[in-house]
């Protein structure tokens, strides 16, 4: 089927749903609905709408080979428009309107926190596949991406390794810097940094004027110790950064910028070679070397009809969500979420690095930690991996009054947020 | 179970990939190249040396190409190639005998892969090899390298050198290395004496250097010399950081006057609040990009071309949205606030859907890129300083175009005294559109700079919207002065603020400075007087 006929077939699907009730009702009786809640339009559309694409690619392969339970999978797409209050509405539409078995969405922190009540009010599920802040474990949400120590963690090992003493933490001001900087500055401060040598700065959305602050980090990194920028840095914003670190004359040799949100379709938009040897840490790279990765390249260039397209890091947290909720399903034998939700802990897949991931019974996956350094193709090369498999740590280690809880939603525990130390489980459900 | 799974896979992930080794020809290039073929980043570097180490003619353009990245060798036959363009294709040209082994496809060649701390080694060892080449220009980069990581064994090292060394500049430079090395002499003399030749140098290194003697120098004498070197310096660096703060400033000024100059005329003379200025600029930043499409290997000239060009596309939208929109609209503020939002959405939605939702690459021709460098401590970049420059430019034409033309004599009058204009034959409806167009067009141009300073996206515009109305309003409505002195007045506040309030604050200060200010001056820092201020 051609993808234009696909869309046609999608959008006829959609309003036909939209619009009577009644044609929804029989199309559920032979198919098994998938919902995708990632923004088309607005702000997010830029790195969300690449989401959708490889959800409807996903659901097409599976199709394909058979669907699921003997039915045929149908994509239900819907718009939230990079507006927080909204992807609650469009949740609830997929949840209650359309019926479908699980959703795939999200890609900010605030809009997971806004369509949380949503899922757990409706007993529903929701695969989220980007890297986020940690410090949160619900019952109906799968995280996909990357924890702090799956990602921020192992960056920071890196660069000690490499002799870095000085660190600049740069950020957006937004919750996933913010919480991901405080759990560095513990990290970093148990290993012996001094607090002089950790400088914190955080710049508004979409910051273009970069001067003085790189001026700063110049500054700060002039003091005859190793320095490395640890950015988590917005999107948008990472351009001019970095642009201005190259008009500057900061090269990645005098001042590295570890960045946890720079990824291949980031790059894809600029011209790489002044960023030579900065680096990022994610647990996938298109450059990975390997079978199921050549697989995917291929198949997703194939779909989305341009050789030149990228595949980055969410896109595989997607691709592993999507194939352990298969598995979940084929186990539990029904799309009942809390029987899937049950037979998803333990589910292992193989994720695009040659490996299989396995969900924990935290929600949280197991997934190895590459670094990658830019390349002037706008690639990475890998410069270091974790020897082994990483597991999800849903409340971080180095933060007060997040160390002593664990997440354990396995009978009969089933508890989000249960804290070691006085036996309790807060009640809170995240 | 799952611990099992886990463990299986970190097996399956250090199973090594199986690789051939290099055939170079030559024994000691093949081992070295054999260790920097290895996973392991640490026997590449060892491998590293050992390419340094042997005495192969090539070996500077070996290294040279490994850190480039441009080094390959092919999966086929092992041979270490360049790969290079030849008529649309990649040909594999062998580095050791220049044979050419034909073209290739992407995933027949494979790179030799390095890190930071090895491009650092590789150029270290650059540097040691290019202290003796031919050329001085040559010889004093490799100085210059070195300077990075002086060691004592350099202070004799460069003696050594000076015996032979001819050219003044690279002279020059060999003794303050030396003297820079000598800075940890164990001879309390000799660093007093080097003290005394480095007290000039801002170069960090020295900095560092007498940082380090002037707090844990054994010999008191040394560390007083030291500490009283060090205050000059740092008096001196702290003057340049001005200096420094104050261009920022001027710089960021210069983009707000960049975005708001249109809206200047659009708002300021005409009082239409166009809430889609900030689109009429995304429009001039995306016709850089289509120009630079048409013209992919002509950067500069492409950039010379998009000014003209963004002008006419911007303006030629202005005037469309003024003869289809506003023109029904006057007197009617809060509808064309409303209309000019609602055209601002779809002129963002337009983009998306015609060239892409994603920020499309804009490159930097080459006199954009880098910086100007005074001395070490104070350095200017190039695309700031042109687009200051540029500022100027524009506002000192659109002042021309306003004060001294037949144009702005008309736009004046209109937008002083409508009736009595009209009364004197003035086509007042053309003029609107004429004026509305020239706002437009400057906004347009705006988004050529900013194209080289931001992301170029559909949301580009939403970025400065705010500040331009913030510009305008703070300079004074209808006066162009106001807007230029309010633009580059805010920029330096918000400079001087950043360093020790934050991007986040400064920004916020800056704004209720401004609501404060209005409270004070409701007409802005230039009002315009007479008559016309009534109106």
């Amino acid at each position: 089927m051609s993808f234009a006929n696909k869309v046609r077939r999608l959008s006829l699907a959609v309003s036909a749903a939209t619009a009577l009730g009644v044609a929804s009702a029989t199309q559920a009786a032979d198919t098994i609905k998938v919902g995708v809640l990632h923004s088309l339009s607005g702000t997010m559309a830029i790195s969300e709408t690449t989401l959708k694409d490889t959800m409807l690619m996903l659901i097409e392969e599976q199709n394909k080979k058979g669907g699921l339970l003997g039915k045929q999978l149908e994509a239900v797409v819907v718009d939230p428009a990079s507006n927080w209050p909204l992807f609650a509405e469009k949740a609830r539409e997929l949840i209650e309107k359309e019926k479908v078995a699980a959703v795939f969405g999200c890609w900010t922190s605030v809009s997971r926190k806004s369509v949380l009540p949503v899922f757990e009010e409706l007993n529903s599920l929701l695969f989220y596949p980007v890297q986020y802040e940690g410090e949160e474990s619900s019952k109906n949400v799968f995280y996909t991406g990357a924890a702090p120590n799956q990602q921020a963690i192992p960056a920071v090992d890196y660069l000690m390794e490499q002799g870095v003493k000085r660190w600049v933490l740069a950020g957006t001001d937004y919750v996933y810097p913010r919480t991901t900087n405080k759990i560095l500055e513990a990290y970093l401060k148990g290993k012996g940094v001094a607090a002089a040598d950790i400088m914190i700065n955080y710049t508004p959305f979409g910051h273009s004027d970069w001067q003085s602050i790189v001026s700063d980090i110049k500054k700060f990194g002039s003091a005859g110790k190793k320095t490395a920028v640890v950015s988590t840095i917005n999107g948008d914003a990472n351009v001019p950064f970095y642009k201005e670190l190259g008009n500057q004359g900061i090269s990645a040799q005098d001042i590295p910028v570890v960045a946890f949100s720079v990824g291949e379709e980031e790059l894809s938009g600029i011209d790489t070679k002044p960023l030579v040897g900065h680096l990022a840490a994610w647990n996938y790279f298109m450059s990975v070397e390997g079978d199921t990765n050549d697989a995917f390249i291929e198949s997703w260039q194939k779909f989305i009809k341009n050789d030149k397209r990228v595949t980055n890091d969410p896109m595989e947290a997607h691709y592993i969500g999507f194939n352990m909720w298969v598995e979940a399903v084929k186990k539990a034998g029904t799309t009942d979420p809390n029987a899937v939700g049950d037979a998803l802990i333990g589910v292992a897949v193989p994720n695009l690095s040659g490996g299989l991931s396995a969900m924990m019974p935290n929600h949280h996956i197991t997934k190895p930690v590459l670094i990658g350094e830019i390349q002037d193709d706008g690639q990475f090369q890998i410069v270091s991996q974790t020897p082994g498999l990483v597991v999800g740590d849903a409340w971080s280690d180095y933060l007060e009054g997040s160390k002593d809880l664990i997440a354990d939603w396995r009978a009969p525990l089933s508890c989000g947020n249960y804290n070691v130390k006085t036996a309790k489980c807060s009640g809170q459900n995240y | 179970m799952l611990r099992i799974v886990v463990t299986t896979l970190l097996l399956c992930l250090m199973a090594p990939l199986m690789a051939a080794d290099i055939q170079t020809g030559v024994p000691e290039l093949d081992a070295a190249f054999a260790q920097i073929q290895d996973r392991n980043f640490d026997t590449k570097a060892e491998g590293v040396t050992a390419l340094a180490a042997s005495d192969h003619p090539q070996t500077s353009e070996l290294l040279r190409g490994l850190r480039d990245g441009d080094l390959r060798y092919l999966k086929d036959n092992n041979r270490l190639v360049w790969m290079r363009d030849q008529a649309g294709d990649t040909a594999a040209i062998d580095v050791l005998n220049g044979e050419n082994y034909g073209t290739f496809g992407s995933r027949s060649f494979k790179k030799l892969a390095i890190n930071n701390a090895m491009r650092g080694q590789i150029d270290a060892l650059l540097a040691q090899r290019q202290l003796t080449d031919p050329d001085p220009t040559v010889r004093l980069s490799a100085v210059g390298a070195m300077l990075g990581n002086s060691e004592p064994a350099h202070a004799e090292m460069f003696a050594r050198l000076l015996q032979t060394e001819k050219d003044p500049a690279v002279r020059e430079a060999m003794q303050a290395a030396a003297s820079l090395a000598r800075l940890s002499d164990p001879d309390p003399q000799a660093r007093r004496r080097a003290i005394a030749s480095v007290a000039e140098s801002l170069e960090p290194v020295v900095r560092n250097g007498l940082t380090r003697l002037a707090n844990n120098d054994p010999d008191d004498a040394v560390r007083a010399e030291a500490a009283a070197a060090l205050q000059k310096i740092n008096d001196r660096a702290a003057l340049y950081g001005h200096l420094e703060t104050l261009f920022f400033g001027l710089s960021l000024g210069s983009v707000l006057v960049l975005a708001a100059i249109g809206l200047a005329i659009t708002f300021g003379v005409m009082g239409v609040i166009n809430m889609a200025h900030g689109e009429l600029i995304m429009l001039g930043a995306y016709t850089t990009y289509l120009i630079q499409l048409a013209l992919p290997d002509m950067t500069g000239l492409s950039i010379l071309l998009a000014v003209p060009a963004a002008f006419l596309v911007s303006g030629a939208v202005g005037v469309a949205i003024e003869r289809g929109v506003i023109r029904f609209l006057y007197g009617r503020p809060l509808e064309t606030l409303l209309a000019t939002f609602g055209i601002s959405l779809m002129l963002q939605q337009l983009v998306r859907t015609v060239i892409s939702p994603q920020n499309v690459p804009v490159s930097n021709p080459d006199f954009l890129s880098g910086s100007w460098q005074i001395n070490s401590v104070l350095s200017l970049t190039y695309n700031r300083l042109y687009i200051f420059v540029f500022c100027l430019l524009v506002f000192a034409g659109l002042f021309f175009v306003l004060k001294r033309t037949r144009l702005g004599l008309q736009v004046r009058a209109v937008s002083q005294n409508r009736a009595m204009a009209r009364a004197m034959g003035v086509r007042s409806a053309r003029v609107d559109a004429l004026t509305f167009g020239l706002g437009s067009g400057i906004a347009g141009i705006a988004g050529v700079a900013l194209s080289q300073l931001t992301n170029v996206g559909p949301n580009l515009g939403q970025a400065y919207i705010v500040d331009s109305f913030m510009v305008v309003v703070f300079g004074g409505v209808g006066n162009l002065w106001g807007t230029l002195v309010g633009g580059l007045g805010l920029g330096i506040a918000n400079k001087l603020m950043e360093p020790w309030a934050g991007a986040v604050l400064a920004k916020i200060l800056v704004l209720v400075f401004i609501i404060l200010f209005i409270q004070k001056r409701p007409r802005g820092l230039f009002p315009q007087k007479g008559r016309a201020a009534e109106g």
